[in-house]
């Protein structure tokens, strides 16, 4: 299994099975085109924690927990648990807000992206547009001569924090402790945070998801990087299975229980804007944020789980930007149908449209300016 | 003469994309790279495999020495 992972057909199993799975979690209770969604998955975290008071979008993801311990237990298995930290955190940390906002400015991280376009929404074709732009620059940057500084070794301890606290978010997720008045965990009665699969569920099918993210390596924004960079298309493969898998799993689920798991359009889409521009842009930042740290979310939550601190770090600016986007009413409003059948399309308020662009000159400042040969004395 | 190129605590793509470099710069010969990470190994050891060369692999407790030759 150690070299069947590592081969061709590695990151395809992994993506196809993955595809099937968040296809399943529909069914089983979340959100439509959101079987899963790192970005989307993380800010209701960040809401179930009063990170921002969206009542809409709050509710403790055991997924994410499954993502990371999923990894953890591969990594500990094939022996590739390895505690590493130091690659520029503060980077890392701002990689993750920025992306955050621009993912939610979209309304989906890239594995959303592909499960909206599985569902039929035309929309995400602009996001993931955008991703290959974002992505698309972000190599441009690299071939100047962008890196983050090295990452050391650490001491088992730091690798298990990330594990260590994805274990602590599940006991508040079935305890669901009251800390005072008004201080509970939080859990959305209305709107995408209500709709979700049993615990249970979504902690196992996170998990097998986690253990095959770590030995495939599966990663959305490698794929297009590998292609652009390298002419690789080891991880690509990974990311057409999931799309395949994931319509195919729709079309049985339409067919099967009578309700459409599958429409194609633009508009009245669930969970989703049709401002074509804004759903461009949000994801090139986002994916020029991925480019930079390294990985898409879902990658970021596997190298989190074996051992990396750098990741950590990554996925805990992702919260505190989901905390940002939300207080600051950053994120994409979804479109809207009035009682008189018109359609108010939604976007980014203007608040939104300038943390994009501040985000953007953020990424760009860094990749022309963050090189190795600046602490080492050599390229 | 051989090249060695240090990629130890480098994310992705550097360690791969370092190694490339090495590869087409010396053309034949050996190369070494050092990694520190399972994904990286792999990473480095199928750009050796695309360019052309023969590669070992050197467990050195904690890191991997990559012996390309061509």
């Amino acid at each position: 299994m150690k070299r069947f992972f590592a081969s061709r057909w590695g990151p395809i199993v992994a993506g196809a099975i993955i595809g099937i799975l968040a296809a399943l979690l529909v069914y089983w209770g979340n959100p439509k085109n959101m079987g899963v969604c790192v970005a989307c998955f993380e800010r209701d975290i960040a809401g179930a924690l009063g990170l921002h008071r969206n009542a809409l979008t709050q509710y403790l993801r055991p997924e994410i927990v499954g993502f990371v311990l999923g990894s953890t237990i591969a990594a500990l298995l094939f022996r590739e648990f390895r505690p590493r930290a130091g690659s520029a955190p503060i980077a890392r940390f701002l990689l993750g807000a920025f992306a955050m906002i621009g993912a939610l400015v979209f309304l989906g991280c890239p594995w959303r992206a592909l499960l909206r376009l599985a569902g039929g929404d035309l929309n995400a074709l602009l996001a993931l547009a955008g991703l290959a732009t974002g992505v698309g620059i972000g190599v441009l940057l690299m071939r100047g001569g962008y890196a983050l500084g090295r990452a050391s070794p650490q001491p088992a301890v730091i690798g298990w924090l990330m594990p260590g606290l994805m274990v602590g978010l599940l006991l508040l997720a079935i305890f669901h402790p009251v800390f005072g008045e008004g201080l509970p965990i939080f859990a959305s009665t209305k709107g995408p945070g209500a709709a979700h699969a049993a615990l249970v569920v979504s902690l196992v099918v996170g998990l097998v998801v986690g253990f095959l993210g770590q030995r495939s390596r599966f990663c959305t924004m490698g794929a297009l990087r590998d292609l652009f960079l390298m002419g690789e298309t080891h991880l690509l493969g990974g990311v057409i299975a999931l799309l395949v898998t994931a319509f195919l799993t729709n079309l049985v689920l339409t067919w099967t229980t009578g309700t459409p798991y599958v429409r194609v359009s633009f508009l009245d889409q669930p969970v989703a804007h049709s401002n074509h521009f804004w759903n461009f842009a949000g994801m090139a930042l986002a994916g020029l944020a991925f480019a930079l740290a390294g990985g898409c979310p879902g990658r970021q939550l596997f190298l989190s789980g074996e051992g990396d601190g750098d990741a950590a770090v990554f996925v805990l600016g992702m919260i505190v930007g989901a905390g940002f986007a939300h207080n600051f009413a950053l994120a994409g409003v979804p479109d809207q149908r009035l009682e008189n059948g018109l359609l108010r399309v939604g976007g980014p308020t203007i608040y939104g449209q300038i943390a994009v662009a501040i985000g953007l000159a953020f990424c760009l400042i860094l990749g022309l300016t963050a090189r190795l040969r600046a602490t080492e004395g050599k390229p | 003469m051989t090249t060695v190129v240090d990629a130890r605590g480098l994310a992705c793509p550097h360690p791969a994309l370092l190694t490339r470099q090495a590869l087409r710069r010396a053309g034949s010969g050996q190369v070494e790279v050092l990694v520190d990470t399972d994904t990286a190994r792999e990473n480095c050891l199928r750009v050796a495999e695309r360019e052309g060369w023969q590669a070992e692999v050197i467990f050195e407790g904690s890191a991997y020495r990559l012996r390309l030759t061509r």
